[in-house]
């Protein structure tokens, strides 16, 4: 039994949604008024004009607050073995200094989420996902000799994305940043101290993550925002994220899948199979969490798995359902996401599609509803399965990275 | 001997009563009902009894009722609204003596933000824990509004039901169902130990686990009593509480007035002395005046043991008597209304708070939950009840005069007989007096601000509303007296054995609550059996 | 080179025993590994001074199936029986006692109204336990009504409870979620006769008997004395240990081997497949099967490494509940002892104290905190009486199980020992006055004191408390019902398993089936 052991000085009302740690730096540039809640925090989704903002990444570079992604140290002999077992890849392949991304499952095999696995050292890792979940985490470590700590509230983290981005870091004094290969991380000092970079990112282009104590907030803001200024950087908000991470195929909690701790109907829960996350699923690495349910699903065929789509014309086809044929005799899958890529020309989205239709190759349209002028038009559009990512510059994996 | 002509007859006034009565009037029949006391409501009633205050003097906030009766009825049309409110608050007492404030808001981050101070795994568990309750709603839900099927029938409609409930129960899947057994027949205590840590958090979301039930938050089958608090829903709003403007007697003024409108009649101080059967027949029924009414349809909305109290138990099979006999009420809620010189303090609690708004509760951990039902087990009141608090007028402006306010307390566990003795003006007095003093342990300025103060014990209610042993489902909700076996096995379709006597009380399934299911399942059956669909 | 088993049993308890047998007879090789430096587990007889032997965990045989026993051969393994279908006697410490003989009661105090309840009462009980006979006996079905198969168990199931008749299946689906105290009172006026009635779904139980489920345990209790045909009540001569010897020689008849003193550390597991054990003493034995007949949290909090098992799994099995209530007293007495109102021909009967179910309550209340009872309940028997073997020169032992103690593993677990045990003996004075000078040694094994004794996880002799929620397809878990586990080749076949504990050898029974249908 715990004891209750607080002070009794409280504000009148319990404000639900903190601030970030970067809030105050920028809380300047804010022409919308549009927030949105993250966690618990504050987030904008858009800070003026969210065309501009997603072009700020794809063409100069983009800053996104990432202080409410939730993150979990892990430490300890023991953290290894722990982190095995709770992801469905191989961690114990990583080498220090090494940022995995990677998914984990109940024992049914059915996501809880993705995220990323950081490697600090032999016995130190850090997870960084969208959901609280210590209660998990805490479950799965009995038995191991390792310590849990949530260190959202401690830990600050700007991403910095977009072709310049790699020139800005390195204009601020970060030598060697250029030298980071994709899912790589170092720490860096500045002003006295220290900043991890991680060269990871949710919008498919060059891009770096810096993560900090909050305290020195403002400071680092500061600085990357003046050595940054020459070169277009720009606040950005979810909006423009969003458009990002569909051209560059992510998938997103809540948009794509429930986690299976939050499902309440039936058959809302989903494998990393059906996701199309097979490549994260290593059987030989002896077992974690939902191995046997997964090996028994692996040995059965998908009836539907998540994948690209691409759609005839421009209209963005947001929630729209698919069938088989034009008269919508059958529905054979659903659109979780969709975008009229600005830089593509293309009409994408992310679609749940029927077995056999996930493999491509069938004819396929999805119903879009169009609101034009306070009228609904139902519009039938042809779609097929295409490539994930859409899009994928060469920037992106290139160590150095260039600017083109 | 009047010899008015009607289709049906319903007896009493009560919620349910009112909404078979609107149902089988609105389908063609002509209809009366009768109620005992000299107001309509049964325990859904905004009365005053005290200068300008009005106290929803039973049930005292609504959730349960069904919005499809809402709809079918117009209830809109007819004044009622329910209000929803947010908020709650648990008084922690600290081992220094100090208090704090569990809230509840509103907002998901709120809570969490305020759950996180206790402690952080709870704040994320506490999710959990509500998504897996959530899940037994989902699963429980569309069972309120059906017949519960006779398991031992082989007629084609029992069969039919169940197999749709096998269907469903099995289409849960392995892991499903292990959550639901487990979910109806664990305690409340072993159910939140796998989830929570915190014994404030515990004792804030078991208190709901007891009410009404002559149960512990310790004993098996208790966990499935907090659907109680996650069933309903306002709007859509799963889960959400609310108050009825004018109090709860809106709603059965409501239910009266969409009665009337539709052509119904009411009959107040008319309370029945015993039905009148003839082979087996319901022919019409003796009034506590001698007056008799004939009728060859009545729907009871009392519970089963006064209906069949009503009959000559000659013209029951035997153990069909037996199984009334042994049906078990055991009162063990009382409930306190007291008129308020403003809103008092609380200790822990910031002057105005949203919290307020809400339910407020004292309670500080499961073993002294378990202790109070101890008490109720040797007979007494109990010294530290669960009490749940909430002041309506902070919401609804119509109930007392400005600045003033009401607060209803409802306290688990308060026997019917006191194994001491009965119930003597004195000890009522002195039962009144020991809520008070529990009360103003956390709240220094209550007893000074109170104005006046309604005592409803458990015989009081059964005096006052006729709801035997003051039972306020009519007649517990535990296992053996759910779905097919509610109000007893073989009789669980708002039959009776006496052709044309139907049952539609909360006695019957679903069972308690401003809920008003059981008087449409009710209408239902009767007009099924009259070959009329509504 | 060691040699390779095809199965090995952790545990040398009834269950693992009954299995091992089974085993041996269908032609496999099997070693079983006990702990302790003797077989038996929680049916054993133990000597507590020179000349003084008593069954120092379960007292009394009631539930072992007569077919079992046949099969087995026990009785050419040595298994007798000093009493059979012993009477049960209420006592009373200010009045009549009232005696239970087959399906009458007698007392001063009993109307002839609760006499022919009685009869009724129990006519009804036993109609129902039959019905359900096959869901105690057999292997749990599957939840599941995918296949035919499945289907027709339940069907048969179904029908097996239809056959009741419209009337008792009406009853037995309104009483079997209800709790005892409630259906009691529905039949009986007499609060003494009550409570004895009450004292069967109760021993071993965590909850007192105005709890839900307690119907269920009678009923299953009921179940336990229609399979041993008519043994009823039964006294093994020698005590309890002499089952598990009959039945570890049946096994060794059939070349089953066991070797005592040998401790599982834990289960070696080879590519997901559970491969052997390892000793203590860093021993590895190879199997192809592992059988363990230790409870599922020994088994999957201990034996097995985390790393082989999912954290959902790991959440059930913790918080699987195995708080034993029962403790254990035994004394050895220099002559016979004289209770109020007992023959003294009953002597050898089975002697209740719970004069009341509130009584019982009473009795149930301070545990749920953590603390002893001021007046605990008893079931209490002297095997001496009938059984001279158990003690030397007029001496007696006296076997008691005392309800409701807590899982009591604080620092001052000696001190409350002694201060509860006195408790208990001052309580006992008052039932049979002058016994306190009798007693030339006492012993009070606290669930505590049972764990370390027996290694059941908080001493709790159904392993798993036996309730809805872990019943059937749910017992102990989903994952382990059916004796198999989420690791191949390992099974179980403890108490922990579908339909419980009890000396029965029913889970042993069917996990070796199980094992031998290779069945998952």
């Amino acid at each position: 039994m715990k004891t209750n052991t607080n002070n009794n000085q409280r504000p009148l009302i319990e404000r639900p949604i903190q601030e970030t740690a970067f809030y105050p730096s920028y809380k300047h540039l804010i022409q919308n008024d549009n927030y949105e809640e993250w966690s618990g925090y504050t987030a904008l989704a858009s800070f003026a004009c969210e065309g501009q903002e997603y072009f700020a990444v794809r063409n100069t570079c983009g800053v996104y607050d990432i202080c409410p992604m939730i993150k979990y140290d892990i430490s300890g002999p023991d953290a290894e073995r722990f982190m095995n077992r709770l992801v469905t890849r191989d961690v114990s392949k990583m080498l220090p200094e090494r940022v995995v991304y990677a998914v984990w499952c109940n024992d049914n095999g059915h996501v809880i989420e993705d995220g990323t696995v950081f490697r600090y050292s032999a016995t130190d890792f850090r997870l960084c996902c969208a959901e609280r979940q210590l209660e998990w985490l805490e479950d799965s470590s009995i038995g191991y000799d390792v310590s849990i700590a949530d260190v959202t509230e401690e830990i600050a983290g700007l991403a910095v994305q977009g072709p310049v981005s790699c020139r800005i870091l390195k204009k601020m004094g970060f030598t060697g940043v250029e030298n980071l290969k994709p899912f790589q991380l170092a720490t860096f000092p500045l002003h006295g101290y220290d900043v991890v970079i991680s060269r990871t990112g949710f919008t498919g282009d060059l891009g770096y993550e810096l993560w900090i104590d909050v305290k020195n907030a403002s400071d680092l803001w500061e600085s990357l925002f003046s050595a940054g200024k020459p070169h277009g950087i720009l606040m950005m908000g979810s909006e423009a994220l969003e458009m990002l991470r569909i051209e560059a195929g992510l998938m997103l909690v809540n948009a794509e899948f429930m986690s299976c701790f939050q499902t309440v109907r039936l058959n809302r829960d989903r494998t990393p199979f059906e996701l199309g996350l097979d490549w994260l699923v290593d059987f030989n690495k002896g077992h974690f969490i939902g191995r046997r349910a997964l090996l028994k699903v692996s040995m059965k065929g998908l009836s539907r798995k998540l994948v690209g789509i691409d759609i005839d014309w421009n209209k963005q086809a947001d929630g729209a359902l698919i069938y088989d044929s034009k008269d919508a005799s059958k529905q054979i899958g659903e659109v979780t996401s969709a975008l009229w890529s600005p830089i593509l020309k293309q009409n994408i989205a992310l679609a749940y599609l029927d077995a056999p239709y996930f493999d491509g190759g069938k004819e396929m349209w999805a119903e879009v509803y169009l609101h034009r002028e306070c009228m609904w038009e139902r519009k039938m559009y042809k779609c097929r399965v295409a490539q994930r990512p859409f899009y994928s510059p060469d920037r992106r994996r290139l160590t150095p990275p260039n600017d083109m | 001997m009047k010899h008015d002509h009607y289709d049906a007859v319903v007896i009493g006034a009560g919620h349910n009563g009112l909404v078979t009565a609107c149902y089988l009037q609105r389908a063609g029949l002509k209809v009366l009902v009768l109620e005992r006391n000299s107001y309509i409501g049964g325990a859904t009633t905004s009365i005053s009894k005290y200068e300008d205050f009005t106290y929803s003097n039973c049930s005292y906030v609504c959730s349960l009722f069904r919005q499809e009766i809402a709809r079918d009825l117009e209830l809109y049309k007819f004044g009622m609204q329910v209000i929803p409110y947010n908020g709650g608050a648990q008084i922690i007492k600290n081992e220094d003596g100090s208090h704090d404030m569990l809230g509840a808001y509103w907002h998901a981050d709120a809570n969490r933000r305020d759950l996180e101070r206790l402690s952080k795994r709870d704040a994320n568990a506490y999710d959990r824990l509500n998504r897996d309750i959530m899940r037994q709603c989902e699963f429980i839900k569309p069972l309120l509004m059906r017949t519960p099927p006779d398991p031992t029938s082989f007629k084609p409609r029992d069969l039919m039901e169940l197999l749709y409930l096998g269907k469903r129960f099995y289409g849960l899947g392995k892991e499903r169902m292990l959550e639901t057994i487990r979910f109806y027949t664990m305690s409340a205590a072993d159910y939140l130990n796998e989830y929570l840590e915190n014994d404030a958090l515990k004792s804030y979301v078991a208190g709901g686990a007891t009410v009404g039930t002559a149960l512990g938050v310790y004993s098996p089958g208790t966990a499935y009593v907090l659907l109680h608090h996650a069933m309903g829903d306002i709007d859509g709003t799963v889960g959400a509480w609310g108050f009825a403007r004018g109090g709860m007697g809106a709603i059965s003024k409501a239910l009266n007035d969409s009665f009337i409108a539709s052509g119904g009649e009411v009959r107040v101080n008319a309370g029945v002395s015993k039905f009148i059967v003839e082979r087996g027949k319901v022919k019409g029924m003796q009034l506590e005046d001698g007056e008799v009414i004939d009728a060859d349809l009545v729907v009871s909305g009392m519970d089963v043991r006064r209906t069949f109290n009503a009959v000559d138990p000659n013209e029951l099979p035997a153990w069909v008597v037996e199984r009334v006999k042994n049906f078990r009420f055991r009162g063990s809620s009382a409930k306190i209304n007291i008129a308020l010189d403003g809103v008092p303090k609380f200790h822990g609690v910031p002057d105005g708070s949203p919290c307020l708004t809400g339910d407020i509760h004292i309670s500080q951990s499961m073993e002294e939950l378990e202790t109070a039902y101890d008490d109720w087990k040797a007979g007494r009141w109990s010294d530290k009840p669960y009490l749940d608090m909430l002041i309506p007028s902070l919401i609804d402006p119509t109930m007392t005069p400005e600045g003033k306010h009401w607060m209803s307390i409802f306290i688990q566990y308060c026997p019917y007989e006191p194994a001491e003795g009965g119930w003597t003006e004195a000890r009522r007095q002195a039962f009144g007096q020991h809520i008070v003093n529990r009360i103003a342990e956390f709240s220094p300025d209550f007893t000074e601000k109170m104005l006046h103060m309604e005592l409803r014990t458990p015989k009081d209610i059964e005096t006052e509303v006729g709801l035997t042993e003051g039972n306020i489902f009519q007649g517990e909700l535990t296992m053996d007296q759910l779905i097919f076996n509610r109000p007893i096995p073989g009789y669980a379709q708002y039959r009776s054995p006496i052709k044309g006597l139907y049952m539609c009380g909360s006695s019957t399934h679903p069972g308690g609550g401003v809920m008003g299911a059981p008087g449409a399942n009710a209408a239902r059956e009767v007009l099924l059996d009259l070959g009329r669909r509504n | 080179m060691a040699k390779h088993y095809q199965n090995i049993v952790i545990g040398g308890g009834h269950n693992g025993l009954v299995c091992a047998a089974y085993l041996a007879r269908a032609g496999q090789s099997v070693l079983v590994v006990e702990a302790a430096n003797e077989i038996g587990g929680a049916a054993c007889t133990r000597e507590l001074v020179p000349g003084a032997k008593v069954s120092s965990g379960a007292h009394l045989l009631h539930a072992m199936p007569a077919d079992l026993i046949s099969d087995l051969g026990l009785a050419n393994h040595g298994l007798s029986f000093s009493a059979q279908s012993i009477k049960t006697v209420s006592l009373n410490a200010d009045g009549p006692a009232i005696v239970f003989d087959g399906d009458t009661v007698k007392g001063e105090d009993v109307s002839a109204e609760d006499e022919a309840a009685y009869q009724r009462f129990n006519a009804d009980m036993q109609r129902m336990a039959k019905a359900l006979r096959p869901v105690f006996d057999k292997l749990a079905p599957e939840p599941s009504i995918e296949t035919w198969a499945e289907r027709l168990t339940l069907l048969g199931l179904g029908l097996r409870i239809r056959s009741l008749g419209r009337f008792h299946m009406r009853e037995l689906l309104r009483i079997i979620g209800m709790n005892f105290y409630d259906l009691l009172d529905e039949y009986f006026e007499n609060r003494q006769l009550k409570a004895a009635i009450a004292m069967d779904a109760l021993l071993g139980a965590e909850w007192g008997a105005r709890s839900m489920g307690s119907v269920l345990t009678y009923l299953y209790r009921l179940a336990g004395y229609q399979r041993s045909k008519g043994l009823g009540l039964a006294l093994p001569a020698g005590g309890m240990g002499a089952v598990s010897q009959s039945i570890a020689a049946a096994a060794k008849a059939a070349g089953a081997e066991i070797r005592t003193s040998a401790k599982v550390k834990s289960i070696l597991i080879e590519n997901d497949k559970a491969s052997g054990v390892e000793l203590d003493d860093g021993e590895k034995i190879q199997a192809g099967r592992v059988i363990s007949n230790a409870d599922p949290k020994q088994t999957f909090l201990k034996l097995v490494n985390v790393d082989h098992l999912d954290t959902g799994f790991i959440r059930q099995i913790r918080n699987l509940r195995s708080r034993g209530r029962a403790a254990k007293l035994h004394l050895v007495l220099k002559a016979a002892p004289q209770f109020k109102g007992l023959q003294e021909a009953d002597l050898g009967a089975r002697m209740l104290i719970a004069p009341n179910m509130d009584d019982i309550e009473l009795a149930f209340n301070p545990c749920k905190y953590g603390r002893y009872p001021e007046e605990p309940v008893f079931e209490i028997t002297v095997p001496s009486a009938s059984d001279g073997s158990l003690a030397a020169n007029g001496q007696h032992v006296l076997s008691a199980i005392v309800q409701y103690v807590p899982y009591d593993d604080s620092a001052e677990l000696d001190a409350n020992r002694a201060a509860f045990l006195k408790t208990i003996l001052q309580q006992l004075e008052r039932y049979a006055p002058g016994i306190g000078k009798q007693i030339s040694h006492a012993e009070l094994l606290l669930p505590r004191d049972l764990e370390n004794e027996f290694g059941i996880t908080g001493g709790h002799w159904h392993h798993v408390e036996l309730v809805f929620e872990a019943f059937l397809f749910n017992r102990p878990v989903p994952a382990l019902a059916r004796h198999s586990s989420p690791i191949e080749g390992l099974y179980m076949c403890g108490a922990g398993c579908h339909p419980g504990g009890n000396v029965m050898g029913i889970a042993g029974r069917n996990a070796a089936n199980q094992v031998l249908k290779g069945g998952q």
